[in-house]
C-alpha cells in the first residue's frame, strides 16, 4: 500500500483533529493518523459508556473530507513519507506537508512497590476506565500532580469508584495562587469549580504524596506522606501520575531540532509553528505542554500552514500566546517536591521492561553506557518510562530516538526500502 | 452492532461493553497480565501504549498491548502470569 496526501496529521487528538480539519477545508487531501482505535487522543479518549463532550462531538464530527486512519502506528520515516503498521498489516503513506500532534504521555515516578499490579497513572487509570476497566464499588487512591488528578477523580466516580482521596503533592498555598491566577480565564475557572462541586465530599489534600505502595501479587495499600506525617491507607487501586511529557520521538526520527533546555524536551518549533525541517509543522503539548485549548489553536494554524495558508495561520498568534501562559501558570504551580525524587531505593525497579533496579544504574552518567552494561531501556517501550525517569531524577537525558518508533512485526521491516539499522548509522556522524 | 462483547480470557468467558479494550475484558478475570524478565507479576501503567505492560497473546499473536486493542466477539486471550 502507497498513498499520497498532500497534508499528513499524526496524532487525532484536540490538536491533529483541528489540523486536519483546517488543511482540509481548503481542498487538500489529509490523512489524520492514529495508533488508537478511535479520534480523540487521550483528553478526548471515548467512554464506552458516558457520552463524549459537546467539544469532542464537534471536533470529530467537523472533519469533512478527512480520511482517518485508526489503528495506523508510524514505524519509521523514509522520504518525505512514513512507514505504517496496522493490525493486519504495513504501508507507506508519501506527504507533501508532515503535521505532528504527538501530543503528551504521563510522567510516571517510582516509588518502591509502583510496579504492582492495580498501580497505574492517573491519567492512565481515567484512559483504562474510559475503555471499560471495572472500578465499581473499588477503593481508589488518587495521587500525584496537576488539574488531571481532578479529572481522573471524576471520571472514576461517574465509573462507581470509592475515590477515598486526592493527593497532591502541590502545596496549599501553590494550589490557592493557582486558582486565584485562573480569574484570567474565565472559562477555565468555571470548569474547575464544577470540577470541584462534583467532587465535593472527596478529601483533596495538598503537599501530600505516595511514598510508598505495598501488596504481595496486586496493591493493597499505600503509605502517605502528608503535611501532618505519614498515614497508611488500604485500597484496591492506586492512580499516581506527576504531570505530562511531550511525545518527541517521531520529531526527532524526521531529524527535528528539539529544544532540550527543560528536563524533558519538546519539539522547537518557531512562533507559525514551522520546526527546523521544511515543510513539517508540530502543535499541541509535542511542543511543551499547553493544555487543550492551546492545542486546538495551534493545530488549526499547523493546518493552515501545512497548506500555505500564512495569513489566516498569524491570525490565531494572539490566542496561541495568550493560551501558552496558561501552560507556564500550570508548570510553575505544579512544580514537583524534590522529596519526590527520592523515594525509590536501590532494590526499586527503575526500567520495568528488563526489570533494573535504581541500584544497578550506580555510576553511570549517561543512557548508552548504562543500557549496554544493564540492558536499562532496551526493552519493548524503549525507554520512555526508564528514560523519562532517569531524566526527571536528574541522572542522565534520555537517549536520542531511533527506528522503530514502536516494536513493529518482522513483515513490517521487512518491506521497508532502508533498513532501520542504516538509516541509523546514516543519521550519525 | 450488539452492545456487549463476548470473549474468552484465560478459558473464563468474559462480557464487556462494545468499544472495550482487551485490557478491561483481562481486567474482569485477573490482574496479573504478563510476568517481567525477573518473574514479577505485571499490570497496566499507562493505560495508553506507551509502557507495554499490558501485553497479551490475542488469538495466537503475542505481546499484543492489551490496552490498545478493541475487544472482539469471540476473541481468545491469554495472559502470561
Amino acid at each position: 500500500m502507497r498513498e499520497h496526501y498532500d497534508v499528513l496529521v499524526v496524532g487525532a487528538g484536540p490538536a491533529g483533529l483541528a489540523a486536519a480539519q483546517a488543511a482540509a477545508s481548503h481542498g487538500a487531501r489529509v490523512g489524520l493518523l492514529d495508533a488508537q482505535p478511535r479520534a480523540g487522543g487521550q483528553v478526548w479518549r471515548h467512554d464506552v459508556r458516558l457520552p463524549a463532550p459537546r467539544a469532542a462531538r464537534q471536533a470529530i464530527a467537523a472533519l469533512q473530507g478527512v480520511e482517518v486512519l485508526v489503528r495506523h502506528s508510524v514505524v519509521t520515516v523514509e522520504s518525505s513519507a512514513l512507514r505504517l503498521e496496522t493490525p493486519h498489516g504495513s504501508g507507506l503513506l508519501s506527504f507533501g506537508s508532515l503535521v505532528l500532534a504527538t501530543g503528551a504521555r504521563e510522567l510516571l515516578l517510582p516509588f518502591p512497590g509502583w510496579t504492582l499490579p492495580g498501580v497505574t497513572g492517573a491519567g492512565g487509570l481515567q484512559a483504562l476506565v474510559k475503555q471499560g476497566w471495572p472500578v465499581a464499588g473499588k477503593r481508589v487512591v488518587i495521587a500525584g500532580s496537576g488539574p488531571l488528578l481532578l479529572a481522573a477523580a471524576d471520571t472514576l466516580r461517574k465509573h462507581g469508584a470509592q475515590v477515598l482521596g486526592i493527593h497532591e503533592q502541590a502545596s496549599a498555598a501553590a494550589v490557592r495562587s493557582f486558582a486565584w491566577q485562573l480569574r484570567q480565564w474565565p472559562a477555565r475557572a468555571w470548569q474547575a469549580a464544577g470540577l470541584r462541586l462534583r467532587l465535593a465530599g472527596v478529601p483533596y489534600r495538598f503537599g501530600s504524596f505516595v511514598r510508598e505502595a505495598v501488596g504481595d501479587d496486586a496493591v493493597r495499600g499505600v503509605e502517605i506522606d502528608t503535611p501532618c506525617g505519614v498515614q497508611h491507607v488500604e485500597c484496591d487501586l492506586l492512580a499516581a501520575g506527576y504531570g505530562l511529557v511531550p511525545n518527541t520521538e517521531l520529531a526527532s526520527l524526521l531529524g527535528c531540532v528539539l529544544d532540550e533546555a527543560d528536563t524533558h524536551p519538546h519539539v522547537q518549533v518557531d512562533a507559525l509553528l514551522r520546526t527546523s525541517v521544511a515543510n513539517i509543522y508540530a502543535a499541541g503539548e509535542s511542543c511543551g505542554i499547553g493544555g487543550r485549548v492551546a492545542a486546538r489553536i495551534e493545530g488549526a494554524m499547523a493546518g493552515l500552514m501545512a497548506i500555505g495558508d500564512t495569513v489566516a495561520a498569524s491570525a490565531w498568534m494572539p490566542q496561541r500566546d495568550r493560551e501558552r501562559r496558561f501552560g507556564a501558570l500550570l508548570a510553575r504551580h505544579f512544580a514537583l517536591d524534590p522529596r519526590l525524587r527520592t523515594l525509590a531505593d536501590d532494590q526499586t525497579p527503575v526500567c520495568r521492561c528488563e526489570d533494573v533496579r535504581l541500584g544497578a544504574l550506580a555510576g553511570f552518567d549517561d543512557a548508552r553506557a548504562a543500557k549496554l552494561a544493564t540492558r536499562c531501556g532496551m526493552g519493548a517501550c524503549q525507554g520512555r518510562i526508564c528514560g523519562t525517569v532517569l531524566a526527571e531524577l536528574g541522572r542522565f537525558p534520555r537517549g536520542g530516538a531511533r527506528p522503530p518508533v514502536f516494536p513493529a512485526r518482522l513483515a513490517t521491516l521487512a518491506g521497508l526500502a532502508t533498513l532501520p539499522s542504516d538509516a541509523y548509522r546514516g543519521s550519525r556522524p | 452492532m450488539s452492545a456487549v462483547v463476548r470473549l474468552v480470557v484465560n478459558g473464563h468467558p468474559v462480557e464487556v461493553p462494545a468499544g472495550a479494550s482487551v485490557a478491561a475484558a483481562v481486567a474482569h478475570v485477573t490482574l496479573r497480565f504478563r510476568r517481567s524478565v525477573g518473574d514479577a507479576p505485571r499490570a497496566p501503567l499507562c493505560g495508553m501504549g506507551v509502557c507495554f505492560e499490558c501485553r497479551v497473546q490475542v488469538d495466537g499473536v503475542a505481546h499484543v498491548r492489551a490496552c490498545m486493542t478493541p475487544a472482539g466477539e469471540g476473541m481468545r486471550v491469554v495472559t502470561d502470569a
